[in-house]
């Protein structure tokens, strides 16, 4: 292929990545360097409402944001340089906790404990998925013809289902006196409550995000067993390999770059958990980064959004999702160089 | 929030021209509405939806996106239903029109005290008032000769005799409470510090929360949590409202909207055994805090936009609708006869319940960091003076951000 036609080819796709990716990202990385904020005035303001008995009237100082001639409130964007990220982390906090050897006090500082949960989230699932991937795509393959059909469109259903759906069905299954709660008080004939502490929570969201994301590794890796060469497979089997022999030394050592691209995949998903999150309302005791972003983002009872402090939490979730992606990348990267030499 | 607007199942109700029996004239216009999702927004969209080509979304969280929506050219809704938090917004974003020359053509049967104005301009037309008052199940009460809980020290000993009776559907939890982490946390907070006299800020716009009062406030609410559903964090009204309708607890301070809700015999298991009651005394006042709600007609439409939006808002809002929806608020229109359920609402109003602060400029980012940093005290984590020291910071960095401090 030529150069111009091999341009004329990833042109467009590179044209949308910079307009749809590219450029959003350097608009979030420069609002994270900026605060946003509406000019105030204050203001005598006669404001009528009703009452339970009847209409009052009063005059009050206001604070009030000025209106342009355009009709929009005026805003004024100002340089802040590392403050947006100085709010998010809150170092000083930080050192405080630090200084006082307090694990708990450390955990009430919202990054922070949205870091321990995301990051415990995503290193606990990440074995889970790949275990239970693994077992599945082995069980698919081992299966008779005749049902093979169907067991994959089993083993699937969980992935077709919508992460923040999904989520929201596991609430109603357990909170309250929802039924698998209830068949858990029966079990153990005690009053249980899922929703009334951290650990169950945690439990239940990383439960659900390995049965939603397992389909998905298994299907992988049942793509890649339908190519493993038979004829060492064969050949393992005579040399007197049993099962699990011919699982390390054949299946695995075939699969590995599927299993490093499931991981790279997944890194990137459950690092940015949040449906969980949200699903099962759990702010009160777990959080996540993503879910930090989110609330800054979210307009308050008089209408503001914490841009600046949103942008700046997504940077940082950006660079924690390539600091996790690093030592896989590396190990890609000298494997890539060992084969070409 | 957004789990909220996914589970309130944003209804959406469209009617075909033609089916406007109900209503005096037929629109011609297309008419969009923005409103809550409970019952008075049911029965007022309806009764729009009866004049033809009106589309109505009933979303609890409509306030995340309704100033974003109207601020938009054109305004992608031409009626919004606000509470006075809401209207606040709109008012200071410029969204919304004043609608002095509507009134005056379309409106003059209106009550002076349902024209909401700024500066002498109506900008509204409010339809109810609302607050957060006891609910209490008079059948359990008697029974077991409990008093009328006039304090949440009351409820505290009420609850207390309650879990006693273990045979009863309600002993394990005796209260209810609109906990859940956000928006419902924050507005408990703000209700039981008001009720105790509190100030939410001092001189420009900084917080003053981290006092007496408020450690006072916080301890309250972790005794009446005691005696709540372990799971208080996440239980939003409707969840509440649920509670008592399957006869599981015995009190709860809630929404005034709610009350009809106990009597609907489709859904509820108690009907005719809950009284309405005042909100609980704080030091100073009633623990609640009195709300309107009432229409806005976008600022970015076309006149005759407005115009039509305008008679479609005046027939939602009738004598008619009110009659047949008595129960369903406390209506200001004309029409309304305040019924048993309204009793809890009247009298939380004449125990002084302050109105809610909308108009002090910070605090919307208060009420965000209330409603994010007072489950930590709840949960143990913190101890009092910790979380509020900590709310206050919270809240420094968000005004400040905003430009407030």
């Amino acid at each position: 292929m030529n150069q111009k036609t091999f341009f004329a080819f990833i042109g467009p796709s590179v044209l949308m990545m910079v307009l749809f990716i590219a450029l959003p990202l350097a608009t979030v990385l420069k609002q994270s360097f900026y605060i946003n904020q509406p000019i105030y005035e204050t203001l005598e303001v006669e404001t009528c409402t009703p009452t339970f008995t009847g209409q009052v009237c009063s005059v009050d100082l206001k604070t009030v944001p000025v209106i342009g001639e355009n009709g929009k409130v005026l805003k004024k964007n100002e340089f802040v340089g590392l403050l947006n990220y100085q709010n998010v982390i809150e170092y000083p906090r930080v050192i405080a906790a630090f200084a006082d050897k307090s694990w708990r006090q450390f955990m009430t500082i919202d990054f922070w404990k949205a870091l321990r949960f995301t990051l415990s989230f995503t290193l606990i699932t990440l074995p889970l998925v790949l275990l239970f991937g693994l077992l599945i795509a082995l069980c698919i393959n081992n299966a008779a013809k005749s049902i093979r059909g169907p067991v994959i469109f089993v083993s699937l259903l969980p992935m077709i289902i919508t992460p923040v759906i999904g989520a929201l069905s596991i609430r109603w299954l357990f909170i309250g006196d929802g039924i698998l709660t209830s068949f858990l008080e029966w079990w153990f004939a005690k009053d249980i409550a899922m929703f009334a502490q951290a650990w169950t929570i945690e439990f239940m969201m990383m439960m659900y995000r390995v049965w939603h994301v397992a389909p998905f590794a298994a299907i992988v890796f049942y793509a890649g067993l339908q190519t493993v060469n038979q004829d060492t497979v064969e050949s393992a089997i005579i040399d007197g390999a049993n099962r699990w022999e011919k699982l390390r030394y054949v299946l695995l050592p075939h699969l590995m770059p599927l299993i490093v691209f499931v991981t790279l995949i997944h890194l990137m998903d459950s690092y940015r958990v949040f449906e969980e999150v949200v699903g099962f309302s759990s702010q009160a005791y777990v959080i996540s980064l993503q879910w930090l972003t989110y609330d800054f983002l979210m307009v308050d009872q008089s209408g503001n959004r914490s841009i600046s402090r949103a942008s700046a939490s997504a940077m940082l979730t950006m660079i924690g999702i390539v600091l996790l992606l690093i030592p896989v990348l590396k190990g890609v990267w000298r494997d890539y160089k060992d084969k070409r030499l | 929030m957004f789990l909220k607007k996914l589970a309130t199942a944003v209804v959406v109700t469209s009617i075909a021209s033609g089916a406007w029996a109900g209503c005096a004239f037929e629109n011609g216009t297309e008419l969009k509405t923005l409103t809550a999702g409970f019952d008075s927004w049911k029965a007022v969209t309806s009764a729009m939806a009866e004049c033809g080509n009106v589309t109505s979304t009933l979303d609890q969280d409509f306030k995340d996106v309704q100033a974003d929506a109207f601020a938009a050219n054109p305004s992608l809704y031409q009626i919004g239903g606000v509470n006075n938090s809401a209207f606040s917004i709109l008012v200071n974003a410029g969204t919304i029109r004043p609608l002095d020359d509507l009134v005056a053509k379309y409106g003059s049967h209106l009550k002076p005290s349902q024209l909401i104005k700024v500066n002498g301009q109506t900008m509204a037309i409010a339809m109810q008032v609302n607050n957060q008052h006891l609910m209490y199940r008079e059948d359990v009460f008697k029974e077991l000769r409990i008093p009328e809980p006039k304090t949440h020290a009351d409820m505290v000993a009420a609850a207390a005799k309650i879990a006693k009776y273990t045979s009863l559907s309600v002993a394990a939890t005796p209260i209810g409470g609109t906990y859940a982490a956000g928006w419902n946390l924050g507005e408990e907070f703000v209700n039981n510090y008001l009720g105790n006299g509190g100030e939410f800020f001092g001189e420009g716009n900084a917080p003053s929360i981290n006092n007496a009062t408020g450690v006072a406030t916080l301890n309250t609410m972790k005794d009446l949590a005691a005696y709540m559903d372990p799971e208080y964090l996440v239980s939003e009204s409707t969840y509440v409202q649920q509670q008592f309708q399957q006869g599981k607890i015995a009190m709860a301070t809630l929404w005034a909207t709610r009350a009809a809700a106990m009597d609907n015999a489709e859904e509820s298991t108690v009907v005719g055994k809950v009284k309405m009651a005042s909100a609980p005394m704080g030091s100073t006042r009633a623990a609640a805090t009195n709300w309107w709600d009432g229409v806005v007609l976008a600022a970015n439409m076309t006149d005759e936009q407005a115009d039509a939006a305008f008679r479609v808002v005046m027939e939602g809002i009738d004598t008619e609708m009110v009659l047949a929806n008595n129960d369903a608020a406390v209506w200001l229109v004309d029409g309304y006869v305040a019924g048993s359920a309204a009793q809890g609402a009247l009298d939380t109003a004449t125990n002084g319940a302050a109105p809610y602060p909308s108009s002090l400029a910070g605090m919307g980012a208060m009420h965000s960091a209330l409603g994010n940093g007072v489950g930590a005290f709840l949960t143990g984590e913190k101890d009092a003076a910790t979380a509020l020291a900590d709310i206050e910071a919270a809240y420094i960095i968000a005004a400040t951000e905003s430009g407030l401090m």
